[in-house]
């Protein structure tokens, strides 16, 4: 099995301290800390657990800086056999559009039976990188995906919806498929690992070589541009219950209740 | 000259601390510490990931790794919670079984301890000798017997004592010698040999995931092969081997102070008092300056330290020296910084949170493998050496 696992090198915003930065269309970002995307850390999980079951080799691939090496090594810590970064200063301020085809510039190129990714980033939440990337790529796609099965020219997905649903569905190999968390439990990175880890290719592809024009990456190759970022005022409203005890009692059940938080 | 660590640091860093983050939860450090626990769960995950036996020898099963890696993980762990952090504790004195054992030893024991299906324990302090063990002479002797060693005695305060698959026991194999240090050997006990009896001690302040024991020997007999190192080199073999164990015990202390501190700066952004955040006094902000300004301080030394030991051993007056001051002042600036999180955190810090716990489990830095007295009488005495002075 040939699998390749596209990540992201994200800022870490679940319980930071957000700031808006002076261009007023993105968020501070010196003092986060950064680390591979949740999502994307399944969809290495993922990968490894098939190889380990089946054989093969994982490639991991992400757009970013310098930087992003410390994801990539630890998804090589973790048991994938080589990685790409795809840096070039023509890159910046790339949509999920022109993000998929620096992707696309690679992948097409590369040998795979599967193509995993997460199925949003927890950064900008486009959620679309994977899916335009099968547009590319004219392969069937599955997202939300919280189970895999393998068979012979197929695999057979089950994808997560709302309410508990799920969906069963067999797409055609070579495909991409979005994986959801909680798919599997990601590994921790061993010491062991982390050594390995120094062995494995770390290849770093530029525009030239991935054969792309300059207009067709970056903020002229995008589609969507981003107009604004602010966080939302915290309304403050507060009810006062009064009464006896059980009145009030009963009323903050009911009002939880009518919320769906109970 | 340069004050960054390598990328391959960095990501065990990383590493062992996203570990200790998902595994180390304030909610098992205070079971562990409620039940005077060894917390072998924990010591058999870390072990998986290669974070026990770091600096073992591959060959035996360990990582190869060096002093700054060690200080890194004790760091690491002890950040996120302190008492998780003494399953640490159970690899305690495991390197001198490559340093001082046979081939037969080394494949015995240490494959295990990396796999984390064992713990052993080193045993010198005794009721009556515990900072003066080389200068007086130990209790606990060994006497040979034909083909056999012959112990009798106590130990007591012995970390995993009653947990240890072995203990590594220093034993005075010449009571001739002069000074008695010189008479001293160490022996490797064995967990249910006949005559060995351990014995939990307990209540005690903090440090209670490293459950300590009193042990004794009642005439326990040993084959002679298993003598870890030369006869009556013992107290050489432990005192060197002190040199760089005492580095990671610092790193230790500085994660307690580290974790301590990241609190006490969130917490006092949080607090109001007369309608602000307590972190808009200055009485606050001083203190926090003081936290941060030991901790690095500590931490410089600490890794200087590790560093001579790693690139300098040549230099072993000098590798004392500096460990001594680090395992000194990091064990001191630790129960200040504790100390100063619970006055910051006030009430809550005394009664409703984990702090009071690490302000408990860092007192004992300051005592194990050499008081902090003991320390400054090393600095000292290498201080003078340098001129000349013999004190």
């Amino acid at each position: 099995m040939e699998i390749i696992v596209c990540v992201k090198h994200v800022p870490e915003t679940a319980e930071a301290e957000i700031a808006i930065d002076s261009s007023g269309k993105g968020i501070k970002t010196e003092d986060l800390v950064f680390d591979i995307n949740e999502w994307d850390d399944y969809a290495v999980e993922e990968a490894v657990l098939i190889k380990e079951k089946l054989g093969g080799r994982v490639t991991i691939v992400t757009v970013g800086s310098e930087d992003a090496d410390k994801t990539l090594r630890k998804c090589l810590a973790k048991g994938a056999d080589r990685a790409i970064r795809l840096t070039d200063k023509a890159f910046d301020g790339s949509d999920a559009y022109a993000t998929a085809k620096i992707l696309y510039g690679v992948i097409k190129d590369l040998p795979f039976d599967l193509i995993l990714t997460g199925t949003q980033a927890g950064d900008d939440g486009y959620a679309q990188v994977g899916v335009i990337l099968a547009g590319f790529l004219g392969i069937p796609h599955a997202t939300m995906v919280k189970k895999i099965e393998l068979m012979e020219g197929f695999t057979r997905v089950n994808r997560e919806l709302e309410g508990g649903l799920e969906q069963v569905m067999e797409v055609g190999t070579p495909a991409l498929l979005a994986v959801q968390t909680g798919i599997n439990e990601p590994r921790y990175v061993s010491i062991m690992g982390i050594r390995k880890a120094r062995q494995k290719e770390l290849k770093v592809l530029g525009l030239n070589d991935l054969g792309l024009k300059e207009e067709e990456v970056g903020e002229s190759g995008s589609w969507i541009t981003v107009e604004e970022m602010f966080i939302p005022p915290v309304e403050k409203e507060a009810e006062i219950l009064v009464g006896g005890l059980d009145a009030i009692s009963s009323k903050i059940v009911e009002t939880l209740r009518a919320r769906g938080l109970i | 000259m340069e004050f960054e660590l390598t990328e391959e640091q960095e990501d065990i860093k990383n590493a062992a601390r996203e570990f200790a983050e998902k595994e180390f939860t304030a909610e098992l450090g205070r079971k562990i510490d409620e039940k005077y626990e060894f917390p072998w769960m924990l010591y058999r995950k870390a072990a998986k990931l290669g974070f026990i036996g770091g600096s073992l020898p591959e060959e035996h099963g360990g990582q190869g790794l060096g002093c700054i890696e060690d200080c890194i993980v004790a760091e690491e762990f002890n950040r996120v919670d302190s008492t998780c952090a003494h399953l640490l504790s159970g690899i305690g004195f495991a390197a001198l079984v490559p340093k001082f054992g046979t081939e037969e030893q080394n494949k015995k024991y240490v494959p295990r301890i990396c796999k984390g299906e064992i713990v052993c324990a080193m045993a010198l302090t005794e009721p009556n000798h515990g900072s003066d063990a080389g200068m007086v002479g130990l209790e606990t002797t060994a006497v040979k017997d034909r083909n056999e060693w012959v112990i009798n005695g106590a130990k007591t305060y012995i970390t995993c004592g009653e947990e240890a698959e072995f203990v590594m026991v220093c034993c005075q194999t010449d009571p001739n010698a002069q000074p008695p240090y010189r008479g001293v050997s160490m022996i490797i006990v064995e967990k249910g040999t006949k005559g060995f009896d351990t014995n939990s001690l307990k209540p005690k302040l903090g440090f209670r995931g490293a459950p300590q024991a009193e042990l004794s020997f009642d005439n326990v007999r040993i084959p002679l092969g298993n003598l870890l190192g030369q006869e009556n080199r013992g107290f050489h073999q432990i005192m060197s081997y002190f040199d760089f164990s005492r580095i990671p015990i610092a790193a230790g202390a500085i994660g307690i102070a580290q974790g301590a501190y990241e609190s006490s700066l969130k917490y006092s952004t949080q607090r109001e008092q007369f309608f602000q955040p307590i972190a808009n006094f200055q009485v606050t902000q001083f203190k926090i300056a003081e936290m941060a300004t030991k901790i690095e301080t500590a931490r410089l030394l600490t890794y200087k330290a590790a560093w001579l030991v790693e690139n300098k051993p040549e230099q072993r007056r000098l590798v004392t020296k500096i460990s001594s001051m680090a395992k000194a002042y990091a064990a001191k600036i630790s129960k200040e910084v504790t100390d100063e999180a619970i006055q910051i955190h006030g009430g809550v810090g005394y009664v409703d949170s984990d702090i009071e716990r690490h302000y408990r489990d860092t007192r004992i830095n300051d005592i194990i493998e050499g008081t902090g007295e003991i320390q400054k009488y090393i600095v000292a005495r290498e201080c003078y050496r340098e001129i000349g002075f013999s004190v």
